[in-house]
């Protein structure tokens, strides 16, 4: 006599279906995650009359970058290798060089009175500078600030910036302090 | 008498694949949940600058806005040329159109989002700075300060 009951479900294509979803969704997927350069643009001004801040000569560390993508670090043509060194060595002035930034002893946490130098660092470039290398000069000089600030957490506190608490991390900030200034662009080489 | 019995073996057991399924299944799941589905078709040629070694990721994507520069792609080059365009959502823009662009971004998300919001700006490497430039100036005119240059490591 046949068995009564409910037949069993052939469970057999079940890998098949599931294989094709697996192969839709490995299709569709783009793993690049975001990422990139945060930069904060410097407010509108209407009136352009108002003139900027003073600051001394031996203060700023100017790059300039031309049209073909040369550049000009310090009024010396430069290589973008190079340029790292340069602004970690500007922002430091360990050897208190007349020709680098004044420091100004200010009182922070944690540190207690410290000098801190005004270093501004001014980046101009050409309209027909490429956006890759003016990114890499952007990158080159974040990357100094960064891995000063690095130095000086693994100096101070024994641990790296990034795992350093909020207001050990503002002292820092206080001492070496992101000034980029970018400057209006100019048409020295031409509208390409 | 011997108790255990010696089970002679003459065909090599079959492997059970019941649990095949739940094994694909796991895998779909993975990529379900990191599937991006793509939001905007890109018009351009976008290769974005690489071996920016201080990039950041980049978080709460739903607070940041695209605004996409390079090459239109191949076959918008009959109408809209070779120079760089740029592309705002879905379309190709003007450098007029990026102001009422961030209005509409800002219009769409809370109030209490606004001081968040981001500027993504996806250029392509070969893009000369020039565009760039205008476009940095009628963000300022917008008031949307914060942006990010999206590049990889």
């Amino acid at each position: 006599m046949a068995k009564r009951g409910i037949p069993e479900i052939n469970a057999g294509s079940m890998a098949d279906i599931s294989f094709l979803l697996l192969i839709f969704f490995l299709v569709a997927t783009s793993m690049d995650i975001d990422s990139g350069l945060m930069r904060k643009l410097p407010p509108w001004v209407e009136n352009l009359d108002v003139k900027p801040p003073e600051v001394k000569r031996r203060n700023v560390f100017t790059v300039l970058i031309n049209a073909n993508n040369d550049l000009l670090i310090q009024g010396e043509w430069g290589n973008i290798k190079d340029l790292r060194k340069k602004v970690k060595e500007f922002i430091e002035n360990p050897n208190d060089d007349p020709n680098m930034p004044e420091k100004e002893i200010k009182n922070i946490p944690y540190f207690g009175n410290y000098p801190v130098s005004k270093q501004v660092i001014s980046v101009q470039n050409d309209r027909g500078t490429k956006y890759e290398i003016y990114l890499k000069v952007q990158n080159e000089i974040v990357a100094a600030y960064n891995e000063l600030r690095e130095e000086l957490a693994q100096k101070k506190f024994g641990k790296s910036y990034n795992k350093l608490d909020e207001d050990k991390r503002e002292a820092i900030n206080l001492i070496y302090p992101q000034r980029i200034s970018e400057a209006e662009p100019k048409n020295i080489g031409g509208r390409k | 008498m011997s108790k255990f019995k010696q089970k002679t073996q003459k065909e090599n057991p079959k492997i059970s694949t019941a649990s095949m399924p739940d094994i694909i299944f796991m895998l779909i799941f993975f990529f379900m949940v990191t599937t991006v589905l793509r939001e905007v078709e890109l018009k351009i040629k976008l290769r974005l600058p690489q071996q920016i070694s201080e990039v950041k990721k980049m978080e709460k994507k739903n607070l940041v806005s695209y605004i996409y520069v390079g090459e239109p792609k191949k076959q918008f080059q009959k109408i809209y040329g070779t120079e760089p365009r740029i592309q705002l959502n879905d379309a190709f823009g003007k450098i007029s159109d990026i102001q009422k662009f961030i209005e509409l971004e800002r219009a769409a998300r809370p109030e209490s989002d606004i001081p968040f919001l981001t500027t993504s700006l996806k250029v392509d490497k070969d893009v000369k700075m020039g565009i760039i430039t205008d476009i940095k100036q009628e963000l300022r005119k917008a008031n949307a300060l914060k942006i990010n240059y999206s590049a990889r490591k």
